[in-house]
């Protein structure tokens, strides 16, 4: 028996490719396993090829494993793409109407396991969509768990379209699954270990774990231009803006989001924007608006692979330098990257905290392979009502009735000044654009202007109590340290721990950046300087961090460990680096 | 307390050329606001860029002063953050149909409840005189001084078929009648689109206010209904020596914060706190 199992499913775009993955994920998650699922697909709709990879484990989990144990191929390039990812004793599942492939096609040794899915289709007159329903039902016969497992997710996947449909995409599993017991009942490699449900676990994208965070978080308002990879937010948003009380609103392109989302923030609601990198490019005046007239605001930003319209639907980290020199202007922001979902929701709520307490524009640095991949995360996570803290709010009783409140007065250690909302009694002033007094009148007056610029880039030094320094997974002594940020800190964290953190007697640890602006310089600087080889770790071709790095530490980073092919890394991948003598 | 234009002072001086178009529209819309009711703690003006959108400086009321073409989605953004809320929108020529043009024909077809009077000069008067999008062929100017020779864009005709739901023009030099659109324009629920033709003193010496006086001519001295669309395009192509204002196209349809369920039940800001009842929702994820 195992205790993890590596499944891959592909076929055409527009088979229900995707959607399998989530069924198979929420069904194993649901008898307490942790599981982890990556889609990869081309900018299409229909054709083209798709693939579904699911990890299923009985502990826990943080990447995919560059090897697959079950190939579920619905055509044949499915093989033809992906029979290097094979070892000896992996399962191919095919249909011989596709291909009918051979031991000697492959280098490796699978286990050849022709299932006539077409027959099957034919046999309970389904549609040729079908297929990954059968395939389903065949995965966990060759996992060797209870049919049991599957049936309440794909119940509840397909209840909302009718008792018919359930009831046909149950049988046709169900004959996949007895395919399986009747005509192989003596291949049992792949079963995988049986394991006990501790807690309740939800499977979820990251983009869905920004949209919980939003609005535990009040997000009560967000404009957002549809975009890969922050689509399914919108759906998450849009599906539920009646009974969460929220709007989401489509604007015509993301400038005018980006202004949307400003006017609500400056009328006394949280509000935010998602996009990536091309879309944001659209936004950074109005980010450099945000700054001047200090508006809070979140921007989520889903990284993909640029320049230009570049791969949209693959990952890459290459906007972490953009965001922090973004807009015109020199003015105070956050930037947070979350590693996960969990973290994607963690670090959303206190985005939100941050953009109110300091009334700077907060960015949430996520990329495709977070927001698209499904994560299991217990659902204890995301319960109960978080304190919100709105910030420094003018109190109508305290406002005089002398046209005397001064939205950005200049009293304030911290640079933040208490703001009103349009419609306050008393509270009058003029959110401006152009640089202004305490009042918001214009003012072009060197002081003034000193002041003001003072003013803003105070609250930078402020938010120093409230940095996330960077987190050590293993021995915070190590001599070889892996720097990472974002969603490099899972396939980085799984091949430490295969070799129990520590490489040829030496031992290693992770330092990860959550938070990544302003830099936690000092932070940084102790963590690293204990270390004699330092491995950069990035999704991006000039190594981001490590230049942010040296710019505040002076801490040059010799080795990195560059992926730019908009693929994840794979746990291989690291141990390759961190175990070649340097 | 009653709203006069004196409510609006701010101690600031109008920086506007002598002569400027613009103080007749800001003369009426002070007028318009205190027929209305509307103090300047109640409303909120989002301007554009250009010489209109300094007229915040002498103008007390809650004002955002944003970025060169994007007043409309700030003023969209905070009008369904708070639908209550009154939200008067003060552009030009060429912030709202030069840079701001796309969100101008979005805003149109949403149907906010939204006010938004463009102050129509020709030109961009705070860059020194280039042509603006509604300048006629011919026009020399400083970027035309050959004249102007792409056609110019009509304001009216499309915000009529964009989906605006009032669409007027007036003349800053009749304070009067423009204070009486301004207040129609304003009560009227949803998009409503008025445009005021100005003269630019210092950098048109065609169309003066002479030029226009001339010229223009009243819809509603007329048995003009403004409830047909096509006949309301085609009063709004009408140019050259007879050139009509007032009110061409008006029908009452949802705004865009009607459409929204989440303010069935009160503006967003007043549930700025709530987190929603989101543990309910979190088996859809198990």
């Amino acid at each position: 028996m195992k205790d993890s199992v590596t499944w891959k499913i592909g076929g055409e775009a527009g088979f229900g490719i995707m959607s399998s993955g989530t069924i198979l994920a929420r069904a194993f998650s649901r008898a307490g396993y942790c599981v982890f699922a990556t889609n990869e697909y081309p900018s299409l709709i229909r054709g083209g090829h798709n693939i579904v990879t699911v990890r299923i484990a009985t502990r826990e989990i943080h990447a995919l494993e560059g090897v697959v144990d079950i190939l579920m191929a619905l055509n044949q390039e499915t093989v033809d793409l992906h029979k290097q990812e094979l070892h000896d004793g992996s399962i191919v599942v095919f249909d011989p109407k596709d291909y009918d492939w051979q031991a000697s096609d492959f280098s490796n040794k699978p286990v050849l396991v022709p299932v006539p899915l077409r027959g099957l289709v034919e046999q309970g007159a389904g549609e040729p969509v079908m297929r990954n329903t059968i395939a389903l039902g065949v995965t966990v016969g060759l996992l060797g768990v209870d049919f049991i497992l599957v049936e309440s997710v794909i119940h509840d996947q397909f209840t909302k379209k009718g008792d018919e449909v359930v009831r046909r995409n149950l049988a046709f599993a169900r004959s996949g699954y007895d395919f399986v017991k009747t005509n192989l009942p003596a291949l049992q490699g792949c079963h995988i270990a049986p394991t006990t449900k501790k807690e309740d676990v939800l499977v979820l994208s990251g983009s869905e774990a920004v949209g919980l965070g939003a609005v535990r978080a009040g997000m009560r308002f967000a404009a957002i231009y549809p975009m890969t990879p922050i689509n399914s937010l919108i759906t998450f948003l849009a599906d539920h803006a009646k009974e969460l009380r929220i709007v989401y609103k489509q604007p015509e392109d993301e400038i005018a989001g980006i202004n949307m989302a400003i006017g609500a923030s400056i009328a006394g609601v949280r509000s935010m924007v998602a996009t990536s990198g091309g879309g944001f490019a659209l936004m950074v005046e109005g980010l450099s608006l945000a700054g001047m007239v200090e508006a809070p605001l979140v921007i989520d930003l889903g990284m993909r692979v640029g320049p230009a319209t570049g791969m949209p639907t693959w990952t890459e980290q290459g906007e972490l330098q953009f965001v922090i020199h973004a807009g015109h202007g020199e003015f105070p922001r956050v930037v947070l990257a979350p590693a996960d979902a969990a973290e994607a929701y963690t670090l959303t709520i206190e985005a939100f905290q941050l953009a109110d307490k300091y009334q700077v524009p907060v960015f949430l640095l996520t990329d495709k392979y977070i927001n698209e991949s499904q994560w299991c995360v217990p659902k204890t996570h995301f319960q109960g009502d978080v304190l919100l803290d709105r910030g420094k709010i003018a109190q109508t009783e305290a406002l005089a009735s002398d046209v005397s409140f001064s939205r950005y007065s200049l009293g304030n250690d911290d640079g933040i000044s208490p703001r009103s909302f349009p419609g306050q009694k008393h509270g009058q002033y003029f959110a401006n654009s152009y640089e202004h007094n305490e009042v918001g009148h214009v003012s072009e007056e060197p002081m003034n202007r000193k002041a003001m610029v003072q003013k803003r880039l105070k609250k930078l030094s402020a938010m120093s109590r409230d940095i996330l320094p960077p987190s050590v997974y293993g021995d915070p002594e190590a001599g070889v340290t892996c720097v990472t940020w974002g969603s490099t800190r899972g396939p980085v964290l799984e091949a430490l721990e295969r070799v129990g953190f520590a490489v040829g007697g030496t031992r290693v640890n992770v330092v990860h950046f959550s938070w990544i602006y302003p830099f936690p310089a000092a932070q940084a600087a102790a963590l690293l300087s204990k270390s004699t080889r330092i491995i950069d770790v990035e999704q991006n071709a000039t190594g981001q961090l490590s230049s942010l790095i040296r710019e505040h530490t002076g801490i040059l980073i010799q080795e990195k460990l560059l992926k730019y092919d908009g693929r994840p890394f794979f746990p291989e991948e690291i141990l390759d680096k961190v175990q070649s003598v340097k | 307390m009653t709203i006069t234009a004196d409510s609006f002072k701010t101690g600031y001086l109008p920086t506007w050329c002598p002569g400027c178009g613009d103080y007749g529209i800001w003369m009426s819309l002070k007028n318009a606001l205190g027929e209305l009711s509307i103090g300047p703690d109640d409303g909120l003006i989002v301007y554009g860029i250009g010489c209109h959108g300094n007229m915040y400086d002498w103008m007390r009321t809650y004002g955002f002063i944003g970025l060169h073409g994007r007043a409309l989605p700030v003023a969209q953004g905070a009008k369904l953050a708070n639908h209550r809320l009154p939200v008067i929108v003060v552009s030009g020529d060429g912030d709202c149909l030069g840079e701001g043009g796309n969100h101008f024909i979005h805003a149109a077809k949403r149907n906010p409840d939204i006010n938004v009077i463009i102050h129509d000069n020709q030109v961009y008067g705070l860059t020194t005189g280039q042509a603006s999008p509604t300048a006629k062929a011919g026009f020399k100017t400083k970027s035309t001084p050959e004249g102007v020779v792409d056609e110019p864009m009509n304001p009216l005709t499309l915000a009529i078929v964009s989906g605006a739901t009032f669409v007027a023009r007036g003349f800053a030099g009749d304070p009067l009648g423009l204070t009486k659109l301004m207040v129609e324009a304003v009560r009227h629920k949803g998009f409503s689109v008025l445009d005021v033709l100005q003269p630019c003193v210092t950098f048109d010496k065609v169309h003066t206010y002479g030029w226009y006086r001339s010229r223009l001519y009243s819809l509603s001295a007329s048995d003009y209904a403004p409830t047909d669309k096509l006949r309301a395009l085609t009063k709004a192509v009408e140019w050259g020596d007879h050139i009509p204002v007032g009110i061409f196209y008006r029908e009452e349809k949802p705004t865009s914060e009607d459409r929204e369920p989440a303010l069935a039940e009160g503006p967003l800001v007043s549930q700025r706190e709530s987190q929603g009842n989101l543990d309910s929702l979190l088996e859809e994820f198990q």
